[in-house]
C-alpha cells in the first residue's frame, strides 16, 4: 500500500490489512515520534494529523488513509527546518517532563491552532482533553498553546 | 545549549577513558565515530590529526571539538539529564550554550548510576561539583602556564581562562590539549566555588532534550531501532505467579508475520522471568494481534488468589481491634487515652493503584557475538545488567545495558522484569528483538503501590493539645513475614516525633500480588492518613490547623542531629507559614469555597501545600488551585524544580480522584485508561510554587512534593462541604 506522510509517498507491504497507521509509522517508516501508550484511543500518545485532523493513530488502519495526508511530529516543522511555533513554545516553556505524550500532545494543538488560530483557555482545555499526561504538565501545555497562538496571531 | 549530538565512542575509546577516569591516567584519545547513526561532522576528527580530548574524569570531556559533560543517571521526567550536567558546567565554569550533555553508558566510574528515592540531586551534589571543579583547576594550570604567570592572576568566565591583568584570553578549548598533560588533582583539594558566586544553577534551563522531544527524535526505550530488528510480546498469567502448563505455540506460529513462538519457563522470582508465552513478530501489530490465536493452560497452584472485595470486608473486621504486632509504642498510650479530654476515631483506607507510566514497558535486546546488548528505559540500569547475567547464566562483562530515556518511572522502572524478559527472547533470535508490553500487560503485571487501611485513635487535652495516637495499620505481606514495599511504617514516620504517647500496631494480611515503590513510596499514602487525621483532630478541639501544626513541630531543630536528610522542625514550620501565607489562610474566600493545608517530610524534602476547593451540587470536586511551599535547599534548575513541583500536585490529584486497582481470584481488573482514569487537562488545577531560599544542601524533588497533595485536598473538602474524606480514591466516598 502507498501512504502520504509528511509530504513523502511511502510503500509498505503488511502482514495483516488490519495495521494501525501507529505500528506502521514506527516499525515500518521508523517514525517513532509517534507514541503507543494504550492503543485503545484513550491516551492521546499516537496523536497525528489525517487531511489535518487530529487523529489517534493507534485505532486508524493505516489502509483506510490510503490517498490521505498524513504529517507526524518529525514533519511538523517547516521544509526550512523553522520550528512550529507550537515546538518553539514548548522548548522556550520547558514544558516537558519525561515528554512521551508531548509530540501527541503538540499534533493535538497544533490542529487546534489550525482551525482555531486564538483560542480561549476553556478551548484549549476542551481540545486537549483527549491527551493525558502522566507527568501532569497540563499548566505549561495550556500556557505553552496560549503562547504558540499568541506569536503566530502576532506574526 | 548545543541539541544533543552524542559522540559515538568506540569501545576502545571508552574503555581508554574509563580507564583514565578511575587511574587518574592522563592520556589523549581519539575521539571516533561509531553505531549505526551518520557521523556527526561536528564531532568528526579534524582532517589534520586526532583531537586531544581532555578529560579528567568521566563526567567531563572537553576538546577543540567542544565541552561535553555527561549526564550519569537515568533520566524518566525528573529533569536530572539537565540538572546534573548543570552543576558540573557551574564549577567548571563553562558557558551553557556551549555544552553538549550526552548520556552516560554505565559505568562504574560514574558512581551510582540509578534513579530513585529522589537521590540524584543529593548523591551527585559534591561529587559533580568536584568534577567541573577539577577540569577548571586544571585548564587554568595549563593557561597560567602558558602565560608564564600566577594562578591568581587568572580568571575564568564563560569557557575561557582569562589573564586578568592583560585581558588575555584562552578558550577552554584551546587549552584542552595542554590540560590534558597535567596530573590530576586530588578532587576533594581543588577549591569549590562560592555558592554566592554561582550563574547558572537557580536559572530557568530548558531540558537538554527538549528539542528532539518536540521534533519526534529517537530517545525513548521504545524507540530504539536497529537493522533487521523483530517485535515481541510475552504472555504472562493473569494471576500472578502462574505458569505455561501448555500453549499452542504451532497455531500462533501460522498467525500472518510471526516469526517464532515458544515458551520461557522462567525463574519466577519477582521482578525477573516469569513463566509465560513469548510471540516473535515482523512488527508489533502482529505481534500484538497473534496473541488473539494463543492458548494456554496456564498452572495456577502458586499464583495469586487476591480479592480485593473480600480483603476490605476482612480490614473492617480486624479494625475493630489492635493490630498483631507492635511497630511503636511511646509513653502510654492507654493511659493517656484515660486522661483526655476527647478523643476520636476514625477508619481510613486505600486501594491499591498501578504506576501507569504513560511509555509501556519494553527493552530492545541483541544476542551477538557472545553478548547480550540491551536498550532499556531502566530507572536501575546497573542491577538491570547484573539480573540478567544472572538469570541468564551470563559473565557480567558479556551484557551491555544502553540507558535510554524513559517515559515516566514513577518506581515502576526500578524493577527491571521487561529488561530481563527482552534478553531470554533475543537469547533464542539471530535478530535483534524489540519487546513491548501492551498496555493491559503494564497493568495486569505491575509492582503495585498496597492498598491499606487504618483504625486511628487521637486523644486531645483540655487545652486542644494532641496527647496520643493509636494507629492500627492493616497491610499486607507476601512471604507471611516481611511487610510488602511501601507497606509498612517505620519508626520516627510523622507524626510519631510530635506525640507523646504513640502508639502503632500492624496486621499483615496474605497477598499474591507484588508490590514495589511507587513515587514517594509510603508517604504517598500515610501524608493522607496522617494529616487528614491530624485536621480532624485540631477541628475537634476547635483550634486553627496552622496554628495547631506550628504547634505540634515545637522549637527550631534538627531531629536527628547531623543528619540532613532529616526533618527540621523549623523548615516544617518555614514551608507551613508560607503555604498558609500565599494561601490566604484565614482571609475570606468565594462562597463555597474551602481552603486546606497539609505539610509532610519525605525523601528530605520539606513541603507544605495547601488546597482551594469546592464542591458541586452534583459531588464533583473542583479543585482552583494549590500553593506549594518548599524546602529542598538550592535550587539547580528554577524551570525543572517547579515543573517537578506542578507535576507532582498534579498526579496526586489524578490518583486521588479515582485510580484504583481492584483484584479477583488473583488478577487485576482494570486494564486500561477506560477503566483506570488519569485526570485530564481540564480539571488540572492552577498551581503556584514557592521556594524557600535556604542553604541547606540541596535535595532531590521527583517525589517529596506528591504527598501533601492528597491531605492538602482531603482538608480543603471538610472546609468546604464539612464532609471528611477518609478514602482513596475519592470516588469510593461518593465524590467525582
Amino acid at each position: 500500500m502507498r501512504l502520504k506522510v509528511n509530504g513523502r509517498e511511502h510503500e509498505v507491504t503488511l502482514a495483516r490489512d488490519d495495521t494501525p497507521l501507529l505500528w506502521v509509522l514506527r516499525d515500518h517508516l521508523g517514525l517513532v515520534g509517534t507514541k503507543f501508550g494504550c492503543g485503545i484511543a484513550q491516551c492521546g500518545a499516537c496523536t497525528v494529523h489525517v487531511d489535518g485532523e487530529a487523529t489517534f493513530a493507534c485505532v486508524t488502519r493505516a489502509a483506510d488513509v490510503v490517498g490521505r495526508e498524513i504529517t507526524t511530529i518529525e514533519g511538523l516543522a517547516g521544509a526550512d527546518g523553522a520550528l512550529h511555533p507550537l515546538q518553539q513554545a514548548w522548548i522556550d516553556q520547558d514544558v516537558a517532563q519525561c515528554g512521551y505524550c508531548q509530540a501527541g500532545q503538540i499534533m493535538r494543538a497544533a490542529a487546534l491552532l489550525a482551525r482555531n488560530a486564538s483560542p480561549t483557555e476553556a478551548e484549549v482545555n476542551e481540545a486537549m482533553t483527549p491527551n493525558l499526561c502522566r507527568c501532569g504538565t497540563y499548566n505549561r501545555i495550556r500556557s505553552a498553546v496560549l503562547a504558540a497562538a499568541g506569536g503566530s496571531h502576532e506574526a | 545549549m548545543k541539541p544533543d549530538r552524542p559522540i559515538k565512542l568506540d569501545r576502545r575509546a571508552f574503555l581508554k577513558l574509563t580507564g583514565m577516569a578511575g587511574g587518574g591516567l592522563i592520556l589523549g584519545v581519539t575521539v571516533g565515530c561509531s553505531g549505526e547513526d551518520p557521523p556527526d561532522p561536528q564531532h568528526s576528527p579534524p582532517a589534520s590529526g586526532p583531537a586531544q580530548a581532555f578529560q579528567p574524569n568521566a563526567f567531563v570531556q572537553i576538546s577543540q571539538d567542544g565541552i561535553v559533560i555527561y549526564a550519569p543517571n537515568p533520566e524518566v521526567g525528573q529533569g536530572v539529564k539537565t540538572s546534573l550536567p548543570m552543576i558540573v558546567a557551574e564549577e567548571l565554569d563553562a558557558n551553557w550554550d556551549e555544552v553538549t550533555v550526552v548520556q552516560a553508558p554505565i559505568d562504574p566510574a560514574f558512581g551510582a548510576q540509578f534513579a530513585g528515592g529522589s537521590r540524584s540531586t543529593p548523591m551527585g551534589w559534591l561529587p559533580l561539583r568536584q568534577a567541573g571543579a577539577t577540569a577548571r583547576h586544571m585548564l587554568v594550570t595549563a593557561a597560567a602556564t602558558r602565560w608564564e604567570v600566577d594562578r591568581s592572576e587568572v580568571e575564568t568566565r564563560d569557557s575561557m581562562v582569562i589573564h586578568t591583568p592583560t585581558g588575555r584570553r584562552l578558550s577552554y578549548l584551546e587549552l584542552a590539549s595542554a590540560a590534558a598533560q597535567l596530573p590530576v588533582p586530588d578532587p576533594s583539594e581543588v577549591e569549590l566555588q562560592d555558592p554566592s558566586e554561582f550563574t547558572l544553577l537557580g536559572r530557568r534551563i530548558t531540558g537538554v532534550d527538549n528539542e528532539p522531544l518536540v521534533t519526534g527524535g529517537e530517545l525513548f526505550g521504545i524507540d530504539k531501532r536497529l537493522p533487521n530488528l523483530a517485535y515481541a510480546t510475552f504472555v504472562k498469567c493473569p494471576a500472578f505467579g502462574g505458569t505455561v502448563k501448555s500453549a499452542n505455540v504451532d497455531a500462533v506460529k501460522r498467525q500472518p508475520g510471526v516469526i517464532d513462538a515458544f515458551v520461557i519457563e522462567g525463574n519466577n522470582e519477582p521482578g525477573e522471568l516469569a513463566s509465560g508465552v513469548a510471540i516473535v513478530a515482523e512488527d508489533t501489530w502482529c505481534a500484538f494481534k497473534a496473541r488473539e490465536a494463543l492458548e494456554v493452560t496456564w498452572d495456577e497452584t502458586n499464583a495469586a488468589k487476591d480479592s480485593w472485595s473480600a480483603t476490605e470486608r476482612q480490614a473492617r473486621e480486624l479494625a475493630r481491634q489492635a493490630g498483631k504486632t507492635t511497630v511503636v509504642d511511646n509513653g502510654n498510650v492507654d493511659d493517656a487515652f484515660g486522661k483526655a479530654a476527647k478523643t476520636l476515631e476514625a477508619f481510613y483506607q486505600y486501594a491499591f493503584i498501578s504506576h501507569a507510566q504513560l511509555e509501556p514497558q519494553n527493552t530492545t535486546a541483541w544476542w551477538h557475538d557472545g553478548t547480550m546488548e540491551l536498550w532499556a528505559p531502566s530507572q536501575t540500569p546497573q542491577r538491570a545488567q547484573q539480573t540478567v547475567a544472572e538469570v541468564l547464566d551470563l559473565a557480567a562483562d558479556k551484557v551491555t545495558v544502553h540507558q535510554m530515556r524513559g517515559g515516566g518511572g514513577f518506581g515502576r522502572r526500578l524493577i527491571n522484569d521487561p529488561v530481563v524478559e527482552a534478553a531470554a527472547i533475543a537469547r533464542r533470535m539471530n535478530r535483534p528483538v524489540k519487546l513491548t508490553w501492551k498496555r493491559e500487560d503494564d497493568m495486569a503485571h505491575d509492582f503495585y503501590r498496597a492498598g491499606g487501611f487504618h483504625a486511628l485513635k487521637g486523644a486531645l487535652d483540655a487545652n486542644g493539645k494532641l496527647i496520643a495516637w493509636d494507629n492500627h495499620f492493616i497491610s499486607f505481606t507476601n512471604d507471611g513475614t516481611e511487610a510488602v514495599s511501601g507497606g509498612a511504617i517505620r519508626p520516627g514516620t510523622d507524626p510519631e516525633p510530635f506525640v507523646p504517647n504513640y502508639r502503632v500496631t500492624t496486621t499483615l494480611l496474605r497477598w499474591g500480588n507484588p508490590c514495589g515503590p511507587w513515587r514517594a513510596p509510603g508517604s504517598n499514602v500515610f501524608a493522607f492518613v496522617h494529616q487528614c487525621f491530624l485536621h480532624e483532630l485540631s477541628t475537634a478541639a476547635g483550634r486553627d490547623h496552622v496554628e495547631f501544626l506550628l504547634e505540634l513541630l515545637g522549637e527550631p531543630r534538627w531531629l536527628k542531629e547531623g543528619d540532613p536528610n532529616a526533618l527540621h522542625t523549623g523548615r516544617a514550620a518555614g514551608v507551613i507559614r508560607r503555604a498558609a501565607e500565599e494561601a490566604g489562610w484565614g482571609t475570606d474566600l468565594p462562597e463555597g469555597h474551602g481552603l486546606g493545608i497539609a505539610f509532610y517530610f519525605s525523601h528530605a524534602g520539606h513541603i507544605a501545600e495547601a488546597a482551594e476547593v469546592s464542591v458541586t451540587d452534583d459531588k464533583r470536586l473542583v479543585v482552583h488551585r494549590v500553593t506549594v511551599a518548599a524546602d529542598v535547599g538550592p535550587i539547580i534548575n528554577l524551570s525543572g524544580a517547579e515543573n517537578q513541583v506542578m507535576g507532582s500536585v498534579q498526579d496526586g490529584l489524578s490518583a486521588m480522584l479515582g485510580q484504583r486497582i481492584t483484584f479477583e481470584n488473583g488478577r487485576a481488573q482494570e486494564l486500561n485508561f477506560h477503566q483506570y482514569p488519569m485526570m485530564r487537562i481540564p480539571r488540572a488545577p492552577r498551581v503556584d510554587v514557592h521556594f524557600i531560599d535556604s542553604d541547606f544542601p540541596p535535595t532531590g524533588l521527583g517525589e517529596p512534593a506528591l504527598p501533601p497533595l492528597a491531605p492538602a485536598v482531603g482538608n480543603a473538602i471538610f472546609a468546604a462541604t464539612g464532609e471528611r474524606v477518609r478514602r482513596l480514591p475519592i470516588v469510593e466516598a461518593g465524590l467525582s
